[in-house]
């Protein structure tokens, strides 16, 4: 029989309550020392740590409703052994998804220019796209996408786990909620390709550097996310499993986990560099600034981390095929790209808002200490919430003797 | 080069071949190869297969791919006809990467299909003895290398573990290049006479 009731270790419960609790903590004595002080430097880091965070955490989680929805559609097997593991992740969306709402549009609605500088009155983008540029970058347009797309993403979060769910209980050997989710998947992919894959990073991030634009730049945040989203998943899926849950997963599932991470880890670097060699080839100066403060500039520290950890680290340690299929080398892994990519979305947000006087102090770790806590309650809860394996899944055979 | 005697058993459908498999590896035979019409999962590990080197090679072709890249172009625009573009450094790095990774890729490609094709003795205009005609097309077929003395017993055997048909053929194991036909028939010949 397959151990179906998961029960959140007494140890997860309190890590993620400490966790949590380190992050309200923080989140006070932020908005007390930081938010209400005179410094415009200490007020800009303090937005610029929760917009970083909270948009992090939120695509992160979001990757794991795109692996299923693609996985989905493809028909894949091999992800149903674990399913339930992304669609937990997928159902909690809306609460970041509500966090970040609450911190962008605070910021568009108090015209706080010091961190989105199109927001200032009689702003000027200088560019040829004067037009267009304008209207895409209005606090009107602003609150429509980012709401629309924020509500559509928790929704289907929610929606696809909710008929995976129902699943359980059909008759055995109906697929009609089988059709409805491929059905269900067909849509979240398209919503997807038309926020994460291309407008949300230009309106949430690129934005920040309002003179700068890349279109590479949405790519480069969805294989950002995407990659590290899968390291998620692979962490949540070897924890789960030491607790003696999820006997279906097996060495064959991880590796092709780790396969996800390795190679996302190149296409990351692919769109990185895609990025890079073209504003460094053809070297106009409007271009290059970006690259200026974070090549030489004070932020070349996170600019070398960022290759190091996100590229030559993945690709030199999960290349052979035996240390993709090493439970212990793969959550190392998973952990340096979860740092990596953190560190890559640091290096997006913070030049632009606190220029060269960044800090990596108690309020940056503490904002994070109460995201991971957050995740870790959200998720563990949801997963007591439903048995462990979809049993009725129509490919849960086929799951289980599948060879990567 | 060297004509053998095999033992040749047929199978009609893959869950048959399977605990055949198991049998004749439990008996002590030691299975010179099973031809399948299509990949089927599970049956090198069934069969006892170590894990392929290709990829080694691979890594190594790709590694000779990318130094051989820079290298060359490093060589070219520093030492042996210097030119600047643009403005650039006389070894742009970054500019280099593409042409780098397209090299890395194609020597690691062309290098593992090659091996590939040499491991698994296939090549244009090279041939192999076919056991069965059908094996490329529904048939399963088992083949165990014999002599004189086990031919028959080897062949009443795979009839035992559900093989719908059996045979003892005397041919070349290994690959050759030339004429399918006549090459193995004279060989053939001469072995019987």
């Amino acid at each position: 029989m397959l151990n179906q009731e998961f029960k959140v270790p007494a140890k997860l419960k309190t890590t993620s309550m400490v966790l949590l609790g380190i992050g309200v903590i923080t989140l006070i004595a932020g908005v007390i020392a930081l938010l209400l002080s005179k410094e415009q430097l200490s007020q800009n880091r303090f937005w610029a740590v929760l917009l970083q965070n909270s948009i992090f955490f939120l695509l992160i989680s979001l990757a794991s409703v795109f692996i299923l929805s693609a996985v989905t559609l493809a028909q894949g097997a091999w992800i149903v052994s674990f399913r339930r593991i992304p669609e937990a992740i997928g159902s909690v969306v809306w609460v970041f998804a509500l966090i970040v709402g609450i911190i962008l549009l605070t910021l568009v609605w108090t015209d706080n220019f010091h961190i989105y500088a199109w927001l200032k009155d009689g702003y000027n983008p200088h560019n040829s796209l004067n037009a267009l540029k304008n209207f895409f970058l209005s606090k009107s347009f602003f609150t429509f996408w980012t709401i629309l797309i924020l509500v559509l993403w928790s929704w289907f979060g929610i929606k696809i786990r909710q008929l995976s769910v129902r699943q359980d209980t059909e008759t055995k050997g109906s697929t009609k909620t089988y059709w409805q989710n491929f059905n269900i998947s067909a849509g979240f992919i398209f919503v997807f390709a038309l926020s994460l894959a291309s407008t949300i990073p230009w309106l949430w991030i690129m934005s920040l550097d309002s003179h700068w634009f890349s279109t590479m730049f949405s790519w480069y945040t969805f294989a950002s996310s995407f990659v590290s989203g899968m390291s998620m998943i692979m962490l949540w899926v070897l924890y789960i499993k030491r607790h003696h849950y999820l006997e279906v997963v097996s060495t064959e599932h991880i590796h092709d986990l780790g396969k996800f991470m390795f190679a996302f880890s190149i296409f990351w670097t692919y769109l990185w560099f895609s990025q890079f060699m073209l504003i460094w080839y053809a070297n106009i100066p409007e271009e290059t600034v970006y690259f200026q403060i974070r090549m030489h500039g004070p932020y070349r520290i996170f600019y070398w981390l960022n290759i190091i950890l996100n590229f030559v680290c993945p690709i030199l340690i999960l290349m052979p095929r035996p240390n993709k299929r090493n439970y212990f080398v793969v959550t190392l892994v998973a952990i340096i790209i979860l740092v990596g990519h953190w560190i890559d979305f640091y290096q997006m947000v913070m030049p632009a808002t606190v220029q060269e006087h960044w800090k990596l102090g108690w309020f940056e770790i503490g904002i994070v200490c109460g995201f991971v806590g957050l995740v870790m309650y959200l998720v563990s809860n949801k997963l007591t919430k439903a048995p462990l394996v979809p049993q009725n899944n129509p490919l849960f055979k086929e799951t289980i003797i599948h060879i990567s | 080069m060297s004509i053998k005697k095999f033992a040749v058993a047929v199978f009609d459908d893959e869950a048959v071949l399977f605990p055949a498999v198991k049998k004749v590896r439990s008996a002590g035979y030691k299975i010179h190869d099973v031809y399948t019409p299509f990949a089927v999962h599970g049956l090198d590990e069934a069969l006892g297969e170590k894990e392929s080197d290709l990829h080694i090679a691979g890594f190594i072709y790709g590694i000779t791919g990318t130094s051989t890249a820079l290298g060359f172009m490093g060589w070219i625009f520093t030492t042996d006809w210097p030119q600047n573009f643009g403005g650039k450094p006389m070894f742009p790095l970054p500019a280099f990467i593409p042409i780098t990774f397209e090299l890395t890729v194609l020597f690691a490609a062309v290098g593992m299909v090659l091996t590939f094709c040499y491991l698994n003795q296939i090549m244009p205009g090279v041939k192999k003895h076919i056991f069965h005609p059908r094996q490329t097309d529904d048939k399963f077929v088992m083949v165990i290398e014999v002599n004189d003395t086990n031919a028959s017993e080897t062949e009443m055997f795979l009839k035992s573990t559900g093989a719908e048909e059996t045979n003892i053929q005397v041919a070349e194991s290994d690959w050759w290049y030339g004429r399918f036909d006549k090459k193995e028939d004279y060989e053939i010949q001469q072995q019987l006479a």
